[in-house]
């Protein structure tokens, strides 16, 4: 083996005693307990094993080994020291490249991503086929207000695709992490970076970027698709059209919301099945659970994803008892997001691994 | 050098790990040894920082491994075979440590070569046996070339050559100057390995000494006698300060050597038709040092 990067500390008084005094070089050969026997407190003369290259002279194959104090051993200071490591600069961005190699290197990730999107365009295009096969409106006004009712964005992203969404998006977040838990490797991750905060940091933003392109493509696929369908009646509208940008944003970004979300929650229940049941919970039951019914049911149902979005896509909103408003929403997104990352992030400083 | 200092881990109510102090050296094999959750992989788990003491400290190579920004260039470790994905390729999975560790990718290459898994680089982790895991656990551990190295149980799964392969490997780790800590629960895998010996049972600290030492700490050697004349032999025997005991119609002697047991039957003409020095083994001294911490811990009851 080659050695890269550690050098010897010679010339430095061994720490303690019987390494001094022990040759090294032979120890292991001998295979019989002889090691630590008196014999060690007698000076070795020889010089290290010449097939040692850590003990000594540093080799320099890789550029910045190369330590002005390693000294060359002097005269009968033991022949093997302590070697020490020679330890670049820690960057963040080498955390993002092991954490995006992690992701890339699973078919498993390919399958989710993929499987995803399809589900989720497909359940768009449909929605804009049925529109588009049992078409009612004759004339050029019929279409006219289809279009300002805003038909046309509410089927660029409908609820059942979104819904979907949060919940694989959920998954996917959570595997991230719980497949390091459920696996082992996770152990392995954390003694090769003891720096846990960091390796979650690396991970969330990892997620993140990944989820935002895959939210991106879904989002704006589908708008593309369902738009080229209602086309076939004329009924169409361009990503220009009023609010068309905003269906398109509020839907993509709900995906890596969403993934971080179950990141967080997989990190601290590390168990994919009550992981699940309570992304399902948080994404799905709370905001169907907590309508206008009161204030405080408001308040809780304003507080989730699910109708942050649908007070941010909808085209002249129903008036309700508790009205709020839509920068209000993507504080909800904000706030969830934050909150997610963080939890991922400080929950694995404390607690065994 | 690992230094752990009066490490006691306690989970719920049950101390898994007792006010363990040792000191595990560079340029030596060090085993660690103990019976099955004699808390081995726990203490391990603290010195990687992956578990937290209750009371006590653990550095590696002077500082807490936990302040350590990156690891692989300070300690190389392989806990479980099993610690990785298997739906990652061999070359993923450490393309991904190195990555972390800002390891240069040739490392890669050449640690799997080291391991001979070059043509099952490419091959899913899952389809691995068990022995290929340990091999590339062991890639794992090499690839930031740390002067620490920390190996659970690494001898499992593997073939006899991959066994004498990984003896040789740790051995010129430790002639090279690292510090290599091996754990075992079995004393015949540690005999052909290490050179100094960690011996914990139950949490305890058992010995940390030499294997000679150890070896020394168990029954002591005895030699054993066939004679026809055995009743007249025994009291010259412990006339000389032997401790005799009747074994399969053999005398077990005990303080004496052979040779001198040849003397005393030749002066007195006494027939001697089976002379033989039995030396105890370390797995002897290994059970028995480690069935008194048990019989300790149990209220001194056995």
């Amino acid at each position: 083996m080659t050695n890269t990067n550690a050098r010897a500390t010679a010339g430095t008084p061994a720490n303690d005693a019987p390494t001094a005094g022990t040759p090294i070089a032979d120890a292991p050969a001998t295979g019989t307990p002889t090691a630590g026997t008196p014999d060690a407190g007698t000076p070795t003369t020889g010089t290290p094993d010449a097939g040692t290259p850590g003990a000594g002279t540093p080799t320099a194959d890789t550029p910045g080994t190369v330590t002005p104090d390693a000294g060359t051993p002097t005269a009968g200071t033991p022949g093997v020291g302590a070697l020490t490591a020679f330890e670049p600069r820690a960057r963040f961005r080498d955390l993002l490249a092991s954490e995006w190699i992690k992701l890339r290197s699973l078919r498993s990730t390919w399958v989710a991503y993929g499987a995803t999107a399809s589900a989720v365009i497909a359940l768009n295009a449909g929605t804009a086929y049925d529109t588009y096969s049992n078409w009612t409106q004759q004339d050029s006004e019929g279409r006219a207000a289809f279009i300002r009712d805003g038909i046309p964005l509410a089927t660029a992203f409908n609820a059942n695709a979104l819904m979907i969404m949060m919940l694989a998006l959920g998954a996917i977040g959570a595997l991230m992490i719980i497949g390091e838990y459920g696996t082992g490797t996770i152990r392995t991750t954390f003694a090769a970076v003891p720096a846990r905060r960091s390796v979650m940091a690396a991970k969330a933003l990892v997620l993140t970027a990944v989820t935002t392109v895959f939210g991106a493509f879904a989002a704006g696929a589908s708008f593309a698709l369902t738009q080229l369908i209602l086309e076939g009646r004329d009924a169409g509208v361009p990503l220009s059209h009023p609010g068309a940008l905003r269906v398109v944003l509020a839907s993509a970004l709900l995906a890596p919301v969403s993934a971080l979300v179950g990141m967080a929650l997989g990190t601290v229940l590390r168990n994919t099945a009550a992981t699940m049941v309570t992304a399902g919970v948080l994404l799905l039951v709370l905001p169907v659970a907590f309508g206008d019914d009161g204030h405080w049911q408001a308040v809780v149902g304003h507080a989730t994803l699910y109708q942050a979005w649908i007070r941010i896509v909808e085209v002249g909103f129903a008036p309700s008892p508790f009205p709020w408003t839509a920068s209000g929403a993507w504080t909800v997104y904000a706030v969830w997001a934050l909150a997610a990352a963080v939890l991922a992030i400080i929950s694995v400083h404390r607690r065994d691994q | 050098m690992i230094e752990v200092n009066g490490l006691t881990k306690r989970y719920g109510g049950t101390t898994a790990v007792k006010d363990l102090t040792f000191t595990v050296h560079p340029g030596r094999v060090t085993g660690f040894l103990g019976p099955n959750g004699a808390g081995k992989s726990t203490t391990l788990r603290m010195i990687l920082g992956l578990h937290e003491p209750s009371s006590g400290t653990v550095t590696v190579g002077g500082r807490p491994f936990r302040e350590r920004p990156r690891g692989l260039r300070q300690v190389g470790s392989l806990l479980d075979a099993h610690d990785v994905h298997g739906g990652r390729t061999a070359m993923a999975h450490l393309s991904a440590l190195a990555a972390g560790n800002r390891i240069p990718r040739r490392r890669v290459e050449e640690v799997l070569r080291e391991v001979g898994l070059v043509k099952a680089a490419r091959r899913r982790i899952g389809g691995f046996s068990l022995g290929m895991k340990q091999r590339l656990g062991i890639a794992s551990a090499l690839l930031g070339d740390p002067p620490v190295l920390i190996f659970d149980e690494p001898l499992n799964g593997l073939d006899p050559e991959g066994v004498r392969w990984v003896r040789d490997l740790f051995r010129r780790l430790a002639a090279e100057g690292r510090t290599v800590f091996v754990s075992s629960h079995l004393m015949s895998e540690m005999e052909h390995t290490a050179d100094q010996l960690v011996v914990i049972g139950r949490g305890e600290l058992i010995a940390a000494e030499s294997l000679a030492e150890f070896s020394a700490r168990g029954t002591r050697s005895c030699v054993m006698v066939g004679s026809s004349a055995l009743p007249a032999l025994e009291p010259l025997l412990t006339a000389e300060g032997a401790t005799v005991r009747r074994e399969d119609g053999l005398l077990a002697v005990t303080g004496l050597t052979a040779a001198r047991i040849g003397e005393i039957t030749q002066r007195h003409g006494i027939p001697v038709h089976h002379l033989s020095a039995r030396a105890s083994s370390l797995e002897e001294a290994f059970m028995e040092l480690t069935a008194d911490s048990a019989q300790y811990l149990a209220g001194g009851t056995r």
